[in-house]
């Protein structure tokens, strides 16, 4: 945590009655208030230019706990409040803070608790696999809910609507034409210009914060890295990390050496995908092969040295379920000197070429400001100015042993991205030499304690597209109560709908791929 | 553009050599085929891969057939942007609840003779999602479906030869 003192300062200057925990959590302050002052405390914390982070609710009984993350300068605070199920509303933090939004839509939908003034309170997480006032994540509501034989479409649901000669609307998804994950676009356009892009998601909805509940830690564990295949390392160690803290154990040295080693690479396969992709979308296909190349050769030596391509499994609660020889640490190094020079080759190659500038630059423009006012995060943050980090501004073993350059650009356009990404590769891979030389010897994985009833933790780490938060509370006997992951797509998503106004249709594919959020981290 | 040459052929050729599997091999690999591309067909097949509610972790892999190690196409295997165009129905994930009526459009859309392998765990038998008030599990929940192929993602091999294995030519 950083020696910053804007918490204290913050504190002493708020004129509301705030209880800070006595104990809070080892990643963030606890802070509880009444729940009338709910959008008043976002008023003030807007002011300081705190960041709102993840939303979520709970059930105790017959009360709810609604919770909102705030961050500022890698410092934490998780405010809270508690109300009753009789009559479960709340002021709207959405009014003030955008990034808000779909968070407390999908409270609304999954416990039925009501924020009052919210700016767009449509459904946005239940589509028609149960029916209204039926809240899956209540304690009374059955796993198996209560199923009709073919759920059917959703038909009805209220997009914005465009009026005038010339305006058209085009449907897009959810089966979309390529190998990628299912959501709905709804684009207002004229010509070929954008004017309005509205997204549906929710199609990959599979209950997972409700089939997490009553889970063993390793099987959480398993699920947690399935909440994005492609953040299975970034996803997997955030849920561990929350268990951990729940259940005070403290990992050994080594596993979380190879935890950081593991979440490197994960960040750079996916970033090496990306660029080839991005490039692709705009039909440089060169490009596109050698990175699905260099990409592939990258999976093999996962599969190699860890035993799984996409290294899932390999965190488990209390440290790692792999381990490195002298003989694989020597291969990964030298890996990694072929791949510097690889991608050099092929980086000048991208950079020199007019073809891709002429597509890149300028095109899916997100402003420094509307950046931060959905609280962008990892790349597409990065791109355009958000210099936030945690691996840098909130480390976390190993990461408290190193330097973390965050690379920051302010154009805000795809190129912007695709640059930040190729420096992230370059810090990865160093950060992954790094680790590997500070390597010790010892145990891989901590003896598990048993949590105590009602203990809670709160997971934050840097996973490839940006800051996961993931929220775990325990319940007797080692038992899940309560699992939500916040990836960051659910606060890079309503971004893209601003990032491809004024740009033309067929350049709606490398703005998303230039995002790529994902469509399962957002729809849990 | 001559750094771009230059690149291309130092890279030289590296897609790898493969063989169509027997069927023991694909008994080992737990790919299980019920029927097979009609002999007329097997020359080419267009694929329309359908996400019911994956992770998104099976998509990576298939993506990777496309990549020059595997180049699936060199065996008239090739993915298609409409149901319309295609023989086969590639679906992963457990099909959510809020996916299943368009997963069954894909399948009433996509014309006779039609085939539906299922990838990954997810598809074959619910994997770590299962039946709940949003998923229907498994894909034979919902549609027929012909190959079923495991894995926790598939790799590319495995989703290579249970494709391959589809088409295998001593069946007619």
């Amino acid at each position: 945590m950083s020696s910053s003192t804007w918490s204290a300062d913050f504190l002493t200057r708020l004129s509301m009655d705030i209880t800070v925990a006595e104990i809070g959590l080892p990643t963030a302050n606890l802070w509880h208030i009444e729940s009338q002052a709910w959008q008043r405390f976002a008023e003030l914390a807007v002011q300081q230019n705190l960041r709102w982070a993840a939303g979520w609710a709970e059930q105790v009984d017959n009360r709810f706990l609604i919770n909102a993350c705030f961050e500022k300068q890698g410092e934490y605070i998780l405010l809270r409040t508690v109300i009753d199920d009789s009559n479960p509303e709340l002021p709207s933090q959405a009014t003030v803070y955008p990034a808000a939004n779909r968070s407390e839509r999908h409270t609304q939908d999954m416990f039925g608790i009501k924020f009052i003034g919210h700016p767009d309170n449509r459904r946005w997480t239940r589509h028609q696999a149960w029916i209204e006032n039926h809240y899956p994540l209540r304690k009374d509501f059955p796993v198996h809910g209560t199923p009709v034989g073919i759920t059917p479409p959703d038909m009805h649901y209220p997009f914005i609507k465009s009026h005038g000669a010339g305006t058209y609307e085009i449907p897009v998804g959810p089966v979309h034409a390529g190998i990628i994950e299912p959501g709905h676009f709804r684009f207002q356009a004229v010509g070929e210009l954008i004017l309005n892009l509205e997204e549906r998601l929710g199609y990959v909805h599979k209950g997972i914060e409700k089939i997490a509940e009553g889970r063993e830690p390793d099987s959480l564990a398993k699920l947690a890295g399935r909440v994005s295949g492609d953040t299975t390392v970034g996803h997997c160690w955030a849920a561990c990390m929350a268990m951990e803290q729940a259940a005070g154990v403290v990992i050994p040295p080594r596993a979380a050496l190879i935890r950081g080693i593991l979440a490197e690479r994960e960040r750079i396969a996916n970033h090496m995908g990306d660029i080839g992709a991005i490039c692709n979308d705009v039909a440089f296909v060169f490009a596109q092969m050698q990175f699905t190349r260099l990409r592939e050769l990258w999976l093999r030596t996962n599969a190699t040295v860890f035993g799984h391509r996409l290294l899932m499994d390999r965190i488990v609660p209390g440290g790692v379920a792999c381990d490195l020889s002298d003989e694989s640490c020597t291969l990964i190094k030298k890996e990694i000197v072929v791949l510097r020079k690889e991608l050099t080759e092929v980086i000048l190659a991208l950079d020199l070429n007019s073809s891709l500038e002429d597509r890149l630059y300028t095109a899916g423009f997100l402003s420094e400001q509307v950046a931060a006012a959905f609280g962008t995060l990892g790349y597409v943050g990065r791109a355009s100015g958000q210099d936030m980090d945690v691996r840098r501004d909130a480390p976390y073993a190993p990461y408290d042993q190193v330097t973390v350059k965050v690379a920051l650009e302010n154009q805000g356009d795809i190129a912007s991205r695709l640059w930040v990404r190729y420096k992230e590769i370059r810090t990865a891979l160093r950060l992954i030499e790094d680790f590997i030389d500070r390597l010790v010897a010892g145990e891989l994985r901590a003896e598990w304690k048993t949590p105590s009833t009602g203990s809670e933790g709160l997971g934050i780490v840097e996973g490839w597209r940006g800051e996961i938060i993931c929220h775990i509370r325990f319940d007797t006997d080692n038992k899940i109560a309560r699992f939500y992951p916040r990836d960051p797509s659910q606060l890079n998503w309503p971004a893209l709908e601003k990032l491809v106004l004024n740009n033309i249709v067929p350049d709606f594919p490398v703005c998303n791929k230039s995002l790529n959020g994902s469509y399962s981290g957002n729809d849990l | 553009m001559l750094r771009i040459f230059k690149k291309i052929l130092t890279t030289g050729v590296v897609t790898e050599r493969f063989k169509t599997p027997k069927d023991e091999e694909l008994e080992q690999l737990g790919i299980e085929i019920k029927r097979h591309v009609d002999k007329k067909f097997s020359g080419s097949i267009a694929i329309r891969q359908v996400d019911a509610g994956s992770c998104n972790g099976c998509e990576l892999e298939i993506h990777a057939l496309n990549n020059p190690f595997y180049d699936i196409e060199r065996f008239g295997v090739h993915f298609v942007a409409s149901p319309r165009h295609a023989d086969v129905l590639l679906v992963t994930g457990p099909v959510s609840r809020h996916m299943q009526t368009a997963l069954l459009r894909t399948y009433e859309a996509t014309p006779n003779p039609k085939w539906v392998v299922a990838a990954g765990d997810c598809a074959t038998c619910g994997g770590e999602f299962g039946v709940s008030y949003a998923s229907c599990g498994a894909v034979s929940n919902v549609i027929p479906v012909d190959v079923s192929i495991p894995g926790c993602p598939p790799t590319p091999l495995a989703l290579m030869k249970g494709l391959l294995g589809l088409m295998s030519s001593d069946v007619a």
